[in-house]
């Protein structure tokens, strides 16, 4: 078990407070202290000079030249004015989002590909991933009423993947990791002996037992039937086809939760916790918004739509660094991955550039 | 531990799910205001309580939670509160409940005390509240709720394997109501506690807290963080 690794700062850096403990990362921090586009890369990327940001743009196509088998740039539709643009480019880097970016590739260069840009695998759109959570256990930590906390720490702890690791086997495939953390109880716990009145608010508005929970967060299999499609009937307001997502957990990542919730209660257990119980709150495909594939990076053209450098293997001046890249979801939060496949792809193609390859 | 965190697990306080909570938590009860509502050609919402039906409710409120060196209820108008979430964010089915509630109530009143419940003594009002707190802890344990849960388990299993033949997983399974006075207590705690004075005076708030400290002394009477 360790701290759980997160995005917060806590020394200042350049532009950038340090983390002022308030938990309130997701509403978008407004001292910059979490980490986001808008509070670190964005302005270091304006910093060069080099950014020219064009809001309100709906990528609907990259444009692709059938005799150079490259791309040429993108088109746009202004989400405003539905005026439509062209950008040109020598390379492109598709970075929409997992589904978003797949979208884009299917709605490119059909007149060659019916699929789109990098279909010719038959991959494109398939093995849509996320990961399953929603299960894990909880209990009551007896005694410690003489300590409190101060400030509201953003991350608790982590617990790495122990399944399927070493001469662990299973009867499943691969595995999961706990978040979790421990707090006392608020007004929201039951009081037994007050119903009503002034006794129930006195008792209320003091902390309770401490509590700790974990919460595990699961690996969902590459299944080449979870996949999404462009809508042939649906079109949004401005004319662009909406995408069908089809995507289920199946007896793996179902085998995989009573794990889940079972090692975690054991652990808790074992650490002397009391009222121990499990929970499984139900997962619904794409509420961990880890979504992941639908683009798959690989070896070989026939079975990926990108190859190791994230090109796409049927223009290879148009990387996808996204999500959609992914090939397995593994247990972890996936960002930092993507942001580092990135940071290769680009440097790679900068050298591609710089040799005339692109 | 945000707002919407602190709307599910209300929950725990009185058992199951808030009522409400999901429509809560998908669209912040934002109320259509009339005349967009009847542009757009949605429903429009009624009023619901009357003026004198939400100091109604801020009586039962300020009986559940009263001032005392600090804030009560009606401090952190939890009748309005009460009034916003019945009619935004509940059901017809679960709104019928609590309106009845609020009869059912007036009437045991005027039974037992002779009196309206607006006119009862403090007192009385606790008395009444305490056997009403008693008997909706029971409520889901007594053999009526119980042959009723079943029925109407089985009904709605049965109409959601149609749905789901049809290929249909979205199916909502209708489900009993909760004792109306689960529903009064639960808004109660929800809405005074994260209200102003509430948070910041009954609890304690830090707006920035700036650092943390995972381990500092505790003692018994220090008030609990709000969030």
């Amino acid at each position: 078990m360790t701290n759980a690794r997160v995005a917060n700062i806590t020394q200042p850096l350049p532009g950038r407070t340090a983390c002022q403990y308030r938990n309130k990362c997701w509403l978008g921090c407004p001292f910059g202290a979490y980490f986001s586009t808008q509070s670190s890369t964005l302005p270091a990327a304006m910093k060069t000079g080099n950014l020219t940001l064009r809001p309100f743009s709906i990528v609907t196509k990259i444009i692709y030249d059938k005799d150079t088998q490259k791309a040429k740039g993108v088109e746009i539709i202004d989400a405003e004015t539905n005026q439509t643009y062209e950008y040109f480019a020598k390379v492109v880097f598709v970075c929409a989002s997992a589904m978003n970016s797949t979208w884009v590739l299917m709605n490119s260069a059909t007149d060659v590909w019916e699929g789109g840009l990098g279909s010719s695998s038959g991959e494109l759109g398939h093995n849509l991933m996320d990961h399953h959570f929603r299960c894990g256990a909880s209990g009551k930590v007896e005694g410690y009423e003489d300590k409190y906390y101060f400030g509201r720490k953003p991350g608790g702890i982590y617990i790495p993947r122990f399944r399927n690791i070493g001469n662990d086997k299973r009867e499943y495939l691969r595995g999961f990791g706990y978040q979790g953390g421990a707090s006392r109880q608020n007004w929201q716990r039951t009081i037994a002996e007050y119903s009503v009145g002034a006794e129930l608010k006195e008792a209320l508005s003091e902390p309770g037992s401490w509590t700790m929970g974990l919460g595990a967060f699961g690996e969902i299999l590459p299944y080449h039937d979870n996949k999404i499609t462009l809508d042939k009937n649906v079109k949004d307001k401005w004319g662009l086809p909406v995408l069908n997502i089809d995507a289920e957990i199946k007896e793996n990542e179902m085998k995989m939760r009573a794990d889940m919730m079972n090692d975690a209660a054991e652990m808790l257990e074992a650490a002397g916790l009391k009222d121990v119980h499990t929970y499984d709150s139900v997962y619904g495909f794409g509420q961990g918004i880890h979504e992941m594939g639908t683009a798959r990076m690989g070896r070989d053209p026939k079975t990926s739509v990108l190859n190791g450098n994230n090109q796409v293997w049927d223009a290879k001046n148009v990387f996808v660094t996204d999500g959609a890249c992914m090939t397995s979801a593994a247990c972890v939060n996936p960002s930092l991955t993507y942001m580092a496949l990135t940071a290769r792809a680009a440097d790679f193609a900068v050298n591609e550039l710089k040799k005339g390859n692109l | 531990m945000n707002r919407r965190q602190a709307v599910q697990k209300v929950a725990l306080l009185v058992g199951g799910t808030v009522l409400g909570a999901e429509l809560f938590i998908q669209t912040g009860c934002k109320t259509t205001p009339k005349k967009e509502a009847a542009e757009a050609g949605a429903e429009v919402l009624p009023d619901f309580f009357t003026k004198d039906e939400i100091a109604y409710l801020d009586e039962i409120a300020e009986t559940i939670l009263p001032k005392t060196t600090t804030p009560g209820a009606k401090d952190a108008r939890v009748g309005e509160f009460m009034h916003a979430m019945v009619r935004d964010c509940y059901t017809p089915q679960d709104q019928q409940v609590f309106k009845d509630g609020l009869s059912t109530i007036e009437k045991i009143s005027k039974d037992k005390y002779k009196n309206g419940f607006m006119q009862m003594q403090p007192q009385q009002r606790t008395e009444l509240l305490t056997a009403l707190d008693k008997e909706a802890k029971e409520y889901t344990g007594t053999d009526d709720y119980k042959t009723k849960q079943a029925a109407l388990d089985k009904e709605e299993n049965a109409k959601d394997s149609v749905e789901r033949s049809k290929g249909n997983f979205g199916y909502g399974k209708a489900r009993m109501s909760k004792h109306y006075f689960s529903m009064m207590k639960e808004l109660t705690l929800l809405g005074f506690f994260t209200s102003e004075p509430g948070a910041t005076k009954a609890l304690r708030y830090s707006a920035v807290p700036g650092k943390y400290d995972g381990c500092m002394p505790y003692q018994k009477g220090d008030k609990g963080w709000a969030t």
